[in-house]
Parts: structure tokens; sequence; C-alpha cells
């Protein structure tokens, strides 16, 4: 089963669920967790494991083989992201704005376009015991985070149980690493902030149909209306995690939850066996 | 006209509270929010719910930006070459999936019988709003969209317009967590970036990427540690790298569960009472001036 944890707005707590939750799994079964937050990714920070490898993730870029090209401007006439400039004598290639669709060279008359890789980032793996640990890291400087994310997925094994721990926000990197999950866990907070950007992460899964409960983190710091809108969409609110300094520091120094506080084990445990129920019934209701 | 962008990495830090607090501080200025899948500012700046949605939105727009492949069943002769070229898996069975498409258009450039037109997509809204506390000039990104740098660009550019057209001395912009497309759309060409951090092991994490990212496009950069009591040896280590790499510490803001309570009444914590962390950030907007105006 693969769980997705995301959240709209940051900071509400994913990567101390995503951690917790993987963690206390992998006393039980083999685990891999996917930390899919590639502009900022801090899984790593709570593990024990040493993140022994990696690999460049590259994006095709063309080059143009200027003996050839006769400067006729349809590579620059296809490139939808303005990639590519065609001037007198000479083609601009701006790599930073390059998607890496191969428009350019498939359609150039002279085939003068090839392509060569262009690094935009790593992923780095490292595992301990039961568990896999995969992340994303986007190179400083480079905007586009999907295909570090998809690349990042690409490692997911369905025998494993795996937790995807997911960048803020409900645009395309969220996007990439929440679709085809079996189930996706938004983290919350009880304030206005927390629930605006709940409901619009709400809006995003709907629309990739995915089936989602919430968790309220540190409960008692706002107000009612987060449980209030919950109800009112019948969306299973799994966990509550209250507001407590403990629970802060230990995040603070990078220890887990489960890890400072065993006592919240079992409460991950249980989560789990919750949102296996509801993948399960989904299922049997397609 | 001066620009300054907060911006911290990690999510939730901070960013939105403590521009709300500099937008009830600043004189002469325009707000923008440039976190356009989640924004939340206008949250804390409209504390007059007795106008109507409509008297407080001045302008609204649609913001049309990419397109997305459509393939004529009538006309499809399910050849595959589609299917073939698309880099983004985004046609299965002849059929396109919207949310993989980026809209590149190789497909329909290739169909031999032209059953794939590119139809431009409404990727959201932007508007420009009055407020208590002057304009503010925001978006909302359809739900997974792309383009998010794109309509960053959009209102950051009419926060300009709106500056320029009132004369107006400062652009305060919340800005997006994380250090992609959105962040450099919010980031470059700006006068000052305050970077809000926690001290947090991941606070500390992201702030350094985040401040690479600053240094990448040459903005000057000051930092301002929020919530530091919460661990003091993590506040210090911050302290010392930022003295290492030659950053200022604007500010460090004490925890306190007003900034929460400010938000659940829709209020600048600055407008909802006075303490050391009100105190803190009063310092902070004069410490932000004198560094724009080169005092």
């Amino acid at each position: 089963m693969v769980i997705s944890v995301a959240s709209g707005k940051g900071g509400t707590g994913k990567t101390l669920v995503a951690t917790s939750l993987a963690l206390a799994l992998s006393d039980k079964c083999r685990v891999q967790l996917l930390d899919c937050d590639v502009e900022e990714p801090n899984a790593h920070i709570f593990l024990h494991l040493a993140v022994n490898q990696s690999q460049p993730v590259s994006i095709p870029v063309p080059k143009v083989d200027q003996t050839r090209c006769t400067y006729c401007g349809r590579c620059a006439e296809v490139c939808v992201y303005n990639a590519i400039a065609v001037l007198k004598e000479k083609v601009l290639v701006f790599p930073e704005l390059c998607h890496g669709c191969g428009a350019c060279s498939y359609l150039c008359p002279e085939s003068a376009i090839s392509e060569e890789g262009r690094e935009i980032g790593v992923v780095e793996t490292g595992d301990s015991g039961n568990m896999e640990f995969i992340q994303g890291r986007l190179a400083i400087g480079e905007p586009m985070a999907p295909p570090i994310i998809r690349e990042v997925k690409r490692h997911i094994d369905p025998t494993k149980e795996v937790v995807i721990d997911v960048s803020p926000g409900t645009s395309c990197p969220v996007v990439e690493a929440v679709k085809d999950s079996d189930f996706c866990l938004l983290v919350t907070e009880p304030t206005p902030f927390g629930l605006n950007d709940l409901s619009l992460a709400v809006e995003a899964v709907r629309k990739l149909q995915l089936p989602r409960g919430v968790i309220i983190n540190r409960g008692g710091v706002g107000d009612e209306k987060v449980e209030q809108y919950c109800h009112e969409q019948r969306i299973p609110i799994l966990l509550k995690i209250p507001l407590d300094r403990n629970i802060a520091t230990l995040y603070s120094k990078g220890i887990p939850l489960i890890e400072g506080m065993p006592e919240w084990r079992n409460a991950f445990l249980k989560l789990f066996q919750d949102i296996r129920e509801i993948v399960t019934a989904s299922q049997v209701m397609r | 006209m001066k620009e300054v962008v907060v911006l911290s990495g990690k999510g939730g830090t901070g960013k939105t509270s403590l521009v709300a607090s500099f937008a009830a501080l600043a004189q002469s200025k325009v707000l923008v929010d440039c976190d356009v899948d989640a924004a939340d500012l206008y949250l804390l700046l409209d504390p007059h719910p007795s106008l109507s949605q409509r008297e407080r939105v001045r302008e609204r727009h649609e913001f049309w930006s990419g397109q997305v492949a459509f393939i004529d069943k009538e006309k499809c002769t399910e050849c595959g070459l589609c299917q073939e070229v698309c880099r983004f898996g985004a046609i299965k069975d002849y059929f396109v999936d919207e949310i993989s498409c980026e809209g590149c258009g190789l497909c329909s450039q290739v169909c031999l019988v032209d059953a794939i037109t590119m139809p431009p997509s409404m990727a959201g809204h932007w508007f420009i709003s009055e407020t208590s506390y002057g304009r503010l000039v925001h978006a909302r990104l359809g739900i997974a969209q792309e383009n998010s740098g794109k309509l960053v660009t959009l209102v950051r550019n009419n926060a300009k317009l709106v500056a320029e057209g009132q004369n107006l001395d400062y652009i305060i912009s919340d800005g997006p967590p994380g250090i992609g497309c959105p962040v450099i759309a919010s980031l470059s060409g700006a006068s000052l970036a305050l970077l809000v951090t926690e001290p947090t092991l991941s606070g500390i994490h992201d702030l350094e990427r985040v401040i690479g990212v600053c240094r990448h496009f040459g903005i000057p950069t000051l930092v301002c540690i929020n919530k530091y009591d919460i661990n003091e040896e993590n506040s210090y280590r911050i302290e010392n790298y930022c003295y290492k790499e030659g950053i200022e510490i604007a500010a460090k803001i004490p925890f306190d569960n007003v900034v929460t309570e400010a938000i659940v009444q829709g209020l600048p914590v600055i407008e909802y009472c006075h303490n050391s962390v009100t105190t803190e950030i009063r310092k902070l907007w004069q410490f932000i001036l004198g560094t724009l105006d080169g005092r």
C-alpha cells in the first residue's frame, strides 16, 4: 500500500507523521519511506541511517549542431517553454526553461538537434533493517521539482508498505508526489490558515480521486473549524496530536515522535490499520 | 520603489504572520501574496467582514496559461504515434491524462491526421483587493495546475504597476515555501529577501538551502529566527552559521501563542496585542527599512 502524506499548508507536521508512521511499521514489515519534498527534504534528519548512494537526475536538453543548422527557426516555433531562440546565425538555448519534451530535436528538419543530459538534482538512498529510504534533492537554483519526484517514485516496491512525504502546496510537485497513491493523509492544524490550505488540498486530492483522511496536529492551538469542516465534508479525522512543548522539542532536535515518546507507537500502528480498512473498503466499492 | 520578499524554505515558520504585521506597520506600500497555491495573507488583512466580497475585491482576472492536449476521437486513427513521442506518459489508450500533460504540444505536431489540438487552459485567478492596510495583489492557482511561477510573476508585475500608479515606496511580498519555480519567480530582482526560520534541525537545513538560492540570484538577505526560545542551542547554531556566511540576524522573536490567537481573530499580531513578540516585530520592520534605504 502506498500512503502519501500531504498538507496544503507548510509546517503542519507532514514529516513528523511520515517518519513516525514509517518507523512504527518498520518493526512489523518491510517499509519504504520516500521523501518527495525535493525542494526541502527533511525526513533524513529523523532517521538513523546512512544515505550512502546517490544518483544524478538529468533532463534532456537540446544541443544544436551549428554546422547542420540552417536557422530556419522551427525549433523556437515549437518550443512552448521559450527555451530555444533562433537569431540570424545563432541558436540560443536556455536550459533552465527546458522541460525536456524533445519537440525541438524531433521536429528539426535538418536533424541538427541532439540532446544531452543536464543534471538538476539527485536521488539518494540508504537503508537500515526493514526500512529503505529514498529521497530526492533539487539542486540550488533549479526550478523544476517534478522530474526528480518521478525519479524517486520509480523506486516504489509494491510488495512493501510505502510512505511518501510530500511538499506543501497544491500545485504540480504535490500532484506528482501524491498521484497513484492508495491513500492520502492530509496533516493540518486547527487554525484559519490550516483550514484554508486543507480545503485546497482536499480539492486536489478529490480531483485525483484518492481516498483520504485528516490528521490534526497541534490540537488545542486554535479553533474548532477544521473539525467542523471535516465532519461536513465527511473526511475522517484519523489522529489528533496535541500542542505539546515536548513534542515540539523532540521535533526541533530531529528525534522522531515514536522514539522520544514511545507511547505514540500504537497510535501510528492503529492509524495504519484504519487506513488499510478505508482503502480496502474503497476498493470493494469500485 | 523597493521590494522585500519574505521566504523561509521550510513552510510554517511564520512568514504570513510577519508580512501581515509589516502591512500594518509600513506606510506607502502595496502587498503581494506570492504563495499562489496556498494564499493565506488575505485572511489577516481583511478585518472588515462587513464589506461584501465584491467591495473588497477591486479587480478579478482570469489566469490563462499553458495548454493541454485534446484528441478528437472522430479524427484519431489510433496509430499510436502521439503515445510514442510523449515523454510525460500523458497519453494512454488515445486518451490524454490532463494532470500528466505538460502542454509541450509535440503530440499535436506529429499527429498525421491533425486529430490533436492544444486548447489553452484556465489555470487560476488573480485579484487586486482593498484591505485595511492598502492594496493587496493575490492569486489562486487552479487545483493541480502548473505554471505557478508564471502566476507569481504576474502578481508581482501587477503589484509593481499598483506601486508605480500610486507612487508607493514599498512592495511587501509574502513568498511561497520551498526553493523551486515559484520561489525563484518571487525572488528574482527583489531588493531584499527576509528569510524566516525556526530553531529546528529541519528549519536550519531548509534555511541553508534557501540562502543558497538567494546567493545564486544575488539577492541581499536578512534572517529572522522565529520562536527562537523553543530550542536556544539550535538558535545559537543558526546565529553562528549566519555569522560565517556574512548574513545579518535581523530579529529573534520568542515563541508565544498570541501569534496563533491573532490568526484565529484574523488580525496581524501587532494589532492584536502588545508584548515581547510585537516589540521584536516592530524592531524587525525598522531594521528592514534601514537595510532597504541603506541607512
